[in-house]
């Protein structure tokens, strides 16, 4: 046997006398009922247990391996963008009441995060301007495909029309999840401005049954769409459009969708005080008009009174999920990304009305001055004139991923090579600007991009 | 009320899914019975085809949810929807309340009235979950 | 103006909010701002309409109040069956915290996000360790979100194959998610039922088997915590007619350490990193749901996949069969720094530790309560025991009191009415995290609250009495939905 662990609190006496207490003599015991031949003869191939000291320099040193350029010196968006978050929020999401409790299954001990996530929904709602909303989904990503599932639900369409300019990972996130249902997608086209284009959904919703348009604001490139324009092409045709959000600090700026005629909202909510880590945990956010109430997926809380008459809070149309429905609920989730919303609820809350305003003013002044500077770089230019927020493409003198190389070495990322995603866009890089990229980088970038060729 | 001593009415059909149906001339008015609304508690919602849909005998064609769980609604007999009971969508409860009465789903009307020889009598369906329960 | 009570609901945020307060402010604006009409205003909008105006010290009391409604696993036992509730170590929060995690952009060039693949690459080899497979996809968020990545690429496989099969089988007691979850990888459920012991059923399944069948999902130990021990049979009979055998494995608290689903005959099975990894369970997440393969399922795994080239690590895109993406960038990255530090922390005898001691408190409270309390099936449990209710049976008093009744001593309950295959589930998974001590508390009131149920059961049936609110009136809030907080000066 070997030692205690200071996760665990029995000691080895603690052990054999609850052994006793049980009955059996030892440990080997208890795993009888594992077939002999399975029981695992020697030890993991692991390494041997670390001191919490070891541990903190062992993963210092994996972090610190990292070539990262000043976070300044960045300017990657594409699905995922820095903002700065307001130390309230670490802080608070950090009380152990909130990380270290589960899914509120027993609202009489679960209130603070009920009544949270109640918030939660109603900020997402008002962001978008539509009347429902739930407790989270994975990211932005499986939360279109989410929605995408919701329309054929209520439609019947049978097919998706999705504009070509919407986040090529969402795309493809779609796909995999459509893929053995029999659900087709058509991509439409966009205009020489760089926006998708209605008349290009009009073609594609004549072509047959569609269940839903999705279009992405801003889009991936960067470029602004006209979000009433595509909810007349999907009225129409009878089809409901969903509206992506990738950079959810636009809504401080942009209209809400739901305003605009979108059916469903869709958006990856990191944004709002979530940090980059990687690429996860991020939160997927999902909003719609009420007649979607029943069909919605995941998790919702609801308001309602205790036996004293006292306001309270609890999971609510559950009959929608898949341990009531099994193969005939709405969406297969369980564990949310419940901690990520309270981060964005927080976030949302001491940012505030004005905060978040002024903040997605910033992003998209620095954005356009950056868009301005570059645009005067030499060999530099802009292939789409259509309006953008914090996000633009730039077409290079060179190829955008050797010009990624290059400022590497320079302690720069400027941007992303868009063939990453698109074989053929060999000289298009996705630049992002936000409040965190001070004015001297900003200049710096411009200044480094004009001395490519 | 204890399983098989539930009040079911003499003069209505019974399914094993626990609908009845009551039938006056060519029209039929389909229920869930007692037994159903008391296993599953304070209904909540119901989910009711439109009237002019087709129902066939055997075939699902909606659903009783409470708080936790979901009971689809079999039709008992084939025919065509004539009315739904609209009152339900804002007092699910009714159906708890009075669920031969005030309760009632939807009336159809009958496409073969052969089909409902294959329903139970009341004494059957009492003796059915009689079985049932044990 | 009433004076306020410590027991005083806290208002919402948007009751809170008065006009003209100010949570944060910005630097100010170092570039020129952009005459007003470079938007145009059909795009924008002044303000979010309802949007909350705050200090930051009353979001901060908000918070910080709304967190005190809230039992969690720092303050007790959290007997949550088949969640495995276990501590949080506090260094995880600092080491996913370093900058170079928390701040690394998924968007940045491999080269300069080497200590970030690094981590995927060294977690995926010491699960692969941990459970005897061949690869691990980190990319799903959360355990229903590994199964339906699992059950697509066994599709793919069955595809490639000639026919991607049209049923997935799956046990009666099974978790509602591998329905869910099969059902949207476009196959037809087929329930299978259990055995008197509560497992699966091989003679059914020999009668049931044939070559329409994709996949047999299998919970192991399963939901009423006893191992499968005819698992090697269940495979066999599969893999004969060229089917596949899933294991969810929500449950490997119970063996790590002690045996490995590579061993078993499994061909692919997910883990949850927030349950046997002490990921934190955030309130009901993040999760992460890493999925693991034998070699025949490597082609179909998702994209990108992390390799080691040399000294360098890479992120691969190309795998022609691959089943695409099912979340956007690599997965939940900040629960893999936590998940590794874990397993570096406890190393491969405290990985066996934890494993024994959860099963440890299980059998220690199986022993202690079944006198107590209906154990519906005797065989034996591993990480988590079922108990019913049918000895209270006869005072009126549920499952459902039982759990509420807890809470005023001091508990979470556990998980109840699950698995579906036992009336009145009590499902109770105590983990390695707890000491006799806090196992004795609880056996102690799990035993006074069946006193209670003979002597005063009203007591119980109108418990919990010291919670924040009492019982909740969950009909009302399904007949009438409100889902989210309106201006009462502007209905909707």
């Amino acid at each position: 046997m070997g030692d205690g662990h200071r996760y665990i609190p029995a000691s080895d006496a603690d052990r054999d006398a609850m052994l006793r207490e049980i009955g059996v003599a030892q440990v080997d015991d208890l795993f009888a009922s594992i077939p002999a031949p399975l029981r695992l003869k020697g030890p993991l191939s692991l390494s041997p247990a670390m001191s919490e000291q070891e541990l903190w320099a062992e993963m210092s040193r994996r972090a610190r391996d990292d070539r990262q350029p000043d976070p300044g010196a960045q300017f990657l968006g594409g699905g995922a963008y820095r903002h700065y978050s307001p130390a309230v929020v670490d802080h608070l999401v950090s009380r152990t009441e909130f990380y270290s409790s589960y899914t509120p299954y027993q609202p009489e001990v679960s209130q603070g995060t009920l009544q949270a996530i109640f918030e939660y929904q109603t900020l997402i709602c008002q962001l978008t301007e539509l009347e429902i909303s739930n407790a989270s989904l994975y990211d932005g990503a499986s939360a279109l495909a989410e929605a995408v599932l919701m329309a054929e639900r209520t439609t019947h369409g049978g097919r998706v029309v999705v504009s070509d300019r919407v986040h090529p990972e969402y795309l493809e996130v779609c796909r995999t999840y459509l893929a053995n249902l029999d659900l087709p997608i058509t991509t439409f086209g966009h205009r020489d401005d760089g926006s998708s284009d209605p008349e290009a959904a009009r073609r594609a919703l004549r072509e047959g049954k569609a269940s839903a348009v999705v279009v992405q604001q801003p889009n991936f490139f960067g470029c602004l769409e006209e979000i009433e324009a595509f909810a007349a092409a999907a009225r129409e045709a009878k089809a409901q459009l969903i509206v992506a959000v990738a950079e959810p600090i636009s809504l401080g700026l942009l209209k809400g969708p739901g305003r605009q005629g979108a059916d469903v909202v869709v958006g990856e909510g990191h944004s709002f005080g979530v940090p980059l880590s990687y690429g996860g945990p991020y939160l997927g956010f999902i909003a719609a008009r009420q007649s979607f109430l029943r069909n919605m997926p995941g998790r919702i809380v609801g308001e309602t009174r205790d036996v004293d008459g006292r306001r309270g809070y609890v999971l609510t149309l559950s009959t929608r999920e898949q341990h009531i429905r099994r193969e005939k609920a709405t969406s297969n989730i369980c564990t949310n990304e419940g901690l990520c919303a309270l981060m964005a609820s927080i976030f949302l809350a001491v940012v505030g009305k004005n905060g978040l305003r002024d903040l997605a003013a910033h992003n998209h002044a620095k954005s356009a001055y950056a868009r301005n500077r570059i645009a005067a770089a030499k060999g530099c230019s802009l292939p789409y004139t259509a309006p953008t927020f914090n996000e633009f493409t730039v077409r290079l003198p060179v190829p955008a991923d050797k010009a990624v190389r290059t400022l590497l070495d320079r302690g720069m990322v400027p941007g992303i090579p868009l063939s990453r995603y698109f074989p053929g866009m060999d000289r298009d890089l996705l630049v992002c600007v936000t409040e965190t990229n001070p004015r001297a980088e900003i200049d710096r970038l411009a200044d480094e991009l004009g001395r490519l060729d | 009320m204890s399983k098989g001593n539930g009040i079911y009415p003499e003069d209505l059909k019974y399914t094993k899914e626990h609908e009845w149906l009551a039938v006056n001339g060519g029209v039929g008015t389909v229920g869930i019975t007692h037994y159903a609304q008391s296993e599953l508690g304070d209904i909540v919602y119901v989910e009711l085809p439109a009237a002019g849909s087709p129902v066939v005998a055997g075939e699902e064609f909606g659903t009783v949810e409470s708080v936790k769980a979901v009971s689809e609604i079999f039709a008992p007999v084939s025919g065509e929807v004539l009315e739904v009971n609209t009152a339900l969508a804002t007092s699910p409860e009714t159906i708890n309340k009075d669920p031969y009465g005030d309760g009632w789903l939807l009336k159809l009307k009958l496409a073969d009235s052969k089909e409902l020889d294959a329903l139970m009598t009341a004494a059957e369906y009492r003796k059915y979950i009689e079985e049932e329960a044990n | 103006m009433q004076p306020r009570s410590l027991r005083d609901p806290e208002r919402l945020l948007f009751e809170l909010s008065r006009p003209g307060r100010r949570g944060v402010a910005l630097p100010p604006l170092d570039v020129p701002a952009p005459d007003r009409a470079a938007l145009d205003p059909r795009y924008t909008r002044d303000e979010v309409e309802g949007f909350p105006e705050l200090s930051e010290t009353e979001v901060v009391r908000h918070y910080t109040r709304l967190s005190r409604l809230n039992y969690a696993i720092d303050l007790g036992l959290y007997p949550l069956g088949s969640c495995t509730m276990k501590y949080n170590p506090k260094i995880h929060e600092k080491v996913a915290r370093l900058p170079g995690f928390a701040g690394a952009h998924p968007q940045l060039p491999a080269g300069a996000a080497q200590g970030c693949l690094r981590l995927m690459h060294d977690l995926e080899r010491a699960l692969c360790s941990i459970c005897g497979m061949d690869r691990f996809t980190l990319q799903p968020a959360a355990g229903a979100h590994g199964e339906l990545a699992g059950i697509m690429m066994v599709r793919a496989y069955h595809r490639e194959r000639g026919n991607p099969r049209q049923v997935v089988l799956i046990p009666d007691s099974a978790h509602g998610t591998n329905p869910a979850s099969a059902h949207i990888a476009g196959y037809r459920v087929e329930q299978l039922p259990s055995n008197e012991r509560g497992c699966v059923d091989l003679g059914a399944l020999r009668r049931r088997m044939s070559e329409d069948i994709a996949l047999l999902m299998l919970t192991n130990p399963n939901t009423l915590g006893v191992f499968e021990g005819e698992i090697q049979e269940i495979a066999s009979v599969i893999h004969a007619r060229g089917g596949l055998l899933y294991m969810d494995g929500a449950n490997l608290n119970a063996f790590v350490g002690r045996a490995r689903p590579g061993d078993m005959g499994v061909d692919l099975h997910h883990l949850n990193l927030h349950k046997t990894f002490s990921t934190p369970h955030g309130g009901g997440g993040p999760g992460a749901g890493p999925v693991g393969v034998m070699r025949s399922l490597e082609p179909y795994l998702p994209v990108p996949t992390v390799e080691k080239e040399g000294e360098v690590y890479v992120l691969r895109h190309e795998r022609p069969k691959s089943i695409g993406k099912v979340r956007s960038f690599f997965g939940n990255f900040g629960m893999f720094v936590r998940a590794y530090a874990y397993i570096l922390a406890l190393g491969p005898d405290g990985l066996r530790r934890m494993s024994e001691t959860a099963v440890l408190n299980a059998n220690y409270l199986r022993r202690k309560l079944e006198s107590t309390y209906h154990l519906p099936y005797d065989a034996p449990s591993l990480h988590e025991v079922v108990f019913s209710d049918r000895h209270l049976e006869d005072t009126g008093v549920h499952t459902l009191d039982i759990a509420k009744r807890l809470m005023d001593y001091g508990f979470h309950p556990p998980t109840i009415y699950f698995p579906l295959i036992v009336k009145g589930a009590m499902m109770i998974e105590p983990t390695e995290s707890e000491s006799r001590e806090e196992l004795d508390a609880f056996i102690l009131a799990m035993r006074r609250i069946a006193e209670e149920a003979r002597e005063d059961p009203d007591l119980v049936r109108t418990a919990p009495h010291t919670t924040p609110v009492r019982r909740l009136d969950e009909v009302g809030a399904a007949r009438n939905p409100v889902i989210r907080w309106t201006s009462p000066q502007k209905p909707r």
